[in-house]
């Protein structure tokens, strides 16, 4: 291969003195100066978490506080890195939500294994496990680090229920 | 019933055509069974190989034609554009059940009239279905679930209310029915009443509200009443003791044997990370159909049961232990150990070869004679060998018997006797009687009773018992007995024999191992590991094939497959079988040998006792005789 020579162009005196570069360098320091931060204080202040976004896994009530889990394990399948693991059982017949049947014994989802991908929510029949707004979780020991069916509940809170299915069932029930 | 086994001895086989393609069956079988020959699936609910044709789920419509003939000169009616004969197809559709293969029988199953009749099917089963699919334990082995995926509209336009019945009935103690899940096949009930004989189902009331329920008074509580959780095509009957358990996708299938009698059902274990859910039949038609007993299905409790025999001392100084007993009581003579074979013997832990020398205490002083096998210089032990282990052990005991030199006279194999109830559970409760007369381990038919071992013991003759998986106690042998002598006990659960004996080693049940057994029909039959071995027990055939080592026997390795080239090379019956190639649904073995044996069992499923079988074919014989 052949050699190119590149000429070096000689500076212009504008640019010799520095002085255009340093105001326009300047000029970005000053905006933002004066702009508002795009960090926050982490963690004294949080930032606000968009619809939709996939956080952690967590379980939620239906208004009237029937756990809406039914323990099918479709999550427990469906789960890419296996991180879900549910311990099925009966409700109990003197509860009052017996015409349920069966709900989750235990429920535990381990964090060190979650990815995020939403796939438990997407595949949930009943609509009763979320990705919410909860994006830290944070512990000493892996045993923390696995939230139980109690930890769940108390992550996910209650969510509108638009179908209220099993009230139906209830009505139709008590109604024959 | 439309099962093609009527007519096999004298094939009498007529061609039907399935979308096209034409197949040789024999007479009498239906268009469903003649399709699945031919890989055509024809969804159906109500339908059952083994039960009677009752046609009332109307979900195997298929369009059908037969070759047309002329009416008046009874000629094929031959049609122009093909060459071929016309084929007239009926206006309608019929079912598939309940219409058998006749000569040129014609099926169109892929028609649009056929799939809109499977919708409209469906869609009438979903009207009244519950949304319970989450939470029924059906779910992923469900007829109706797999048929609506195929033929569901995938919404309902039923805007009525869907019907109320009740969801929580105990039909027995081990069914439990939802009724509204129910779609009234009836295959529950024609199963009580033709299989079990205990007509305890029926439906009570009219169309929609048809209610599946028991007889006033009654329950269904035979020991085949899970069966009819098995052929439910929907999740209406489920099983009390899997209700809610595990879902069926989660779980791993391993072929088995039901090991509760000598009928040998071809089971199914479902099992999940080394625990067992729940046991279903195995379809074999030659031995259980698609049945087995309750009974048999409760079995995998054993592997967690709270007297499970476990150890957490090492497997190579219990081999020690029990050596040191067995060869104290061969012979208190005095030979060299220098031609031990336990350094030709292929022992290949060296851990155990050492744990196995350290805390011997006469274990310079077994004599050999020279073939190797210790000397028959006292007939001090006997051996309390097992009908409940598997061929390989069976075979390994021999082994172990003859290196002793244990006598025949000394080798004990206690039978365990019951009624057989006529169908799947036999007389005999061992699922291996047979197998232990073929190794040569049983001369002759065992007695449940061990009165020849109870008199050596008071006789001060027998000092030390080999005991594999068998309670003494059970057999007839008082605990006074049991404390005279030394005890070496192999077995799974604790007992009267495990709490008496000097060594105990725990090995594994059936689900835990992998076995074969041979049957009441003489059928060879395998059985796999399901599970891993529970912690702190070992593996059967490895602890007798160590001791077998130990005494200065060939070393099988603990692997059926090296003790099964052996065992197949001496015994006549089993003579080019080998572990491995058995096939799934068994080997009859010729039993000639063994015919002058008068075995407990009486008529059952598919079996009939040797007499019986003599009386009909002489019968037979004269009949063939006197037609001429």
């Amino acid at each position: 291969m052949s050699v190119i020579q590149v000429q070096r162009k000689p500076l212009s005196l504008a640019e010799r003195t520095y002085i255009p570069q340093i105001l326009s360098g300047m000029k970005t320091t000053m905006k933002h100066i004066v702009a508002k931060p795009v960090t926050v204080n982490y963690p004294e202040e949080r930032p606000e978490i968009p619809p939709g976004y996939r956080g952690v896994p967590t379980l939620v009530r239906d208004p009237h506080g029937r756990e809406k889990c039914v323990s099918c394990q479709l999550c427990e399948f469906v789960c890419p890195p296996k991180a879900i693991r549910i311990t099925p059982g009966e409700i109990p017949a003197d509860s009052p939500n017996a015409h349920v049947e069966k709900g989750p014994r235990e429920f535990e989802i381990n964090m060190l294994r979650c990815i995020y991908c939403g796939l438990c929510q997407e595949v949930c029949p009943e609509e009763a496990i979320w990705l919410q707004n909860v994006y830290s979780s944070s512990g000493y020991t892996r045993a923390e680090m696995v939230n139980n069916k109690q930890k769940l509940y108390e992550l996910g809170g209650t969510l509108p229920d638009t179908h209220l299915k099993w009230d139906k069932k209830k009505a139709a029930a008590e109604k024959h | 019933m439309s099962a093609p086994t009527a007519t096999a001895a004298t094939p009498d086989l007529v061609t039907v055509n399935i979308d096209g393609r034409d197949i040789a069956v024999p007479r009498g079988t239906n268009v469903v069974e003649a399709a699945r020959l031919l890989g055509v699936n024809v969804p159906h609910y109500c339908y059952h190989p083994k039960l009677p044709v009752v046609g009332n789920c109307r979900m195997c419509l298929v369009e059908m034609g037969v070759p047309a003939v002329d009416r008046e000169t009874r000629q094929p009616v031959i049609d122009p554009a093909t060459g071929k004969q016309k084929i007239n197809w009926m206006p309608k559709l019929q079912i598939g059940c309940g219409t058998n293969a006749t000569p040129g029988l014609h099926i169109r199953t892929t028609t649009p009239a056929v799939r809109q009749a499977r919708e409209s099917v469906t869609e009438f089963l979903l009207v009244n279905h519950p949304l319970d699919c989450p939470i029924c334990d059906q779910a992923g082995e469900c007829d109706l679930q797999e048929q609506a995926i195929a033929y569901g509209r995938g919404c309902s336009r039923y805007i009525e209310d869907k019907n109320v019945k009740p969801k929580h009935t105990q039909l027995g103690p081990r069914v439990m029915l939802d009724d509204e899940r129910c779609i009234l096949c009836s295959r529950c009930i024609r199963f009580t009443k033709e299989i079990a004989k205990d007509d305890v189902l029926g439906f009570i009331d009219r169309g929609s509200h048809s209610t599946l329920t028991c007889y006033p008074g009654k329950q269904l509580s035979n020991n085949y009443s899970l069966n009819t959780v098995d052929i439910c095509p929907v999740g209406a009957l489920t099983s009390t003791d899997f209700r809610f358990k595990m879902r069926v996708w989660f779980l791993k299938q391993t072929n088995s044997i039901d090991t509760e009698s000598s009928v040998g059902a071809n089971t199914v274990v479902w099992s999940r990370e080394g625990q067992i859910y729940r046991i279903t039949p195995r379809r074999n038609d030659e031995v259980n159909d698609t049945w087995m007993p309750d009974s048999g299905r409760l079995l995998y409790k054993q592997v967690r049961a709270e007297n499970r025999l476990t150890t957490e001392t090492p497997l190579a100084d219990l081999i020690a232990q029990a050596k040191s007993l067995l060869t104290g009581a061969a012979a208190p003579g005095s030979s060299g150990m220098g031609d031990s074979p336990m350094g030709s013997g292929g022992m290949a832990d060296p851990a155990m070869r050492t744990g196995a020398a350290a805390p011997s205490t006469d274990e310079s002083s077994v004599p050999h004679n020279p073939h190797g096998r210790v000397a028959r210089a006292t007939q001090s032990i006997a051996l309390v060998a097992s009908a409940r282990s598997t061929m390989a052990e069976q075979y390994l005991c021999k082994k172990i018997a003859d290196q002793l030199g244990i006598p025949v006279g000394a080798i004990h194999v206690p039978a365990h006797l019951g009624q057989g109830d006529g169908l799947l559970v036999s007389a005999d409760r061992t699922p291996n009687t047979r197998g232990a007369l073929l190794c040569g381990l049983a001369t002759g038919l065992p007695k449940p009773q061990l009165t020849q071992l109870a008199a050596d013991i008071d006789a001060g003759k027998i000092k030390t018992l080999l005991v594999i998986n068998e309670d003494l106690a059970e057999a007839g042998i008082t605990p006074e007995q049991l404390a005279k002598v030394s005890i070496i006990y192999l077995g799974t659960h604790a007992n009267a024999t495990s709490a008496a004996a000097k060594v105990v080693i725990p090995t594994q049940t059936v689900f835990e191992k992998d076995s074969s057994f041979v049957n009441q029909q003489f059928r060879l039959q395998r059985s796999k590991a399901a599970i891993p071995g529970h912690p702190g027990t070992h593996n059967d055939l490895v602890v007798l094939s160590h001791i077998l080592v130990n005494l200065g026997g060939h070393d099988f390795a603990g692997s059926p497959i090296a003790a099964w080239s052996r065992l197949s090379e001496e015994t006549p019956e089993l003579a080019g079988l080998d572990y491995l190639t058995i096939p799934e649904t068994g080997r009859v073995l010729d039993s000639t040998r063994f015919a002058h044996l008068a075995f407990p069992e009486t008529e059952g499923l598919h079996y009939k006792p040797a007499a019986e079988r003599q009386e009909e074919s002489g019968a037979r014989m004269q009949e063939s005789e006197a037609r001429p």
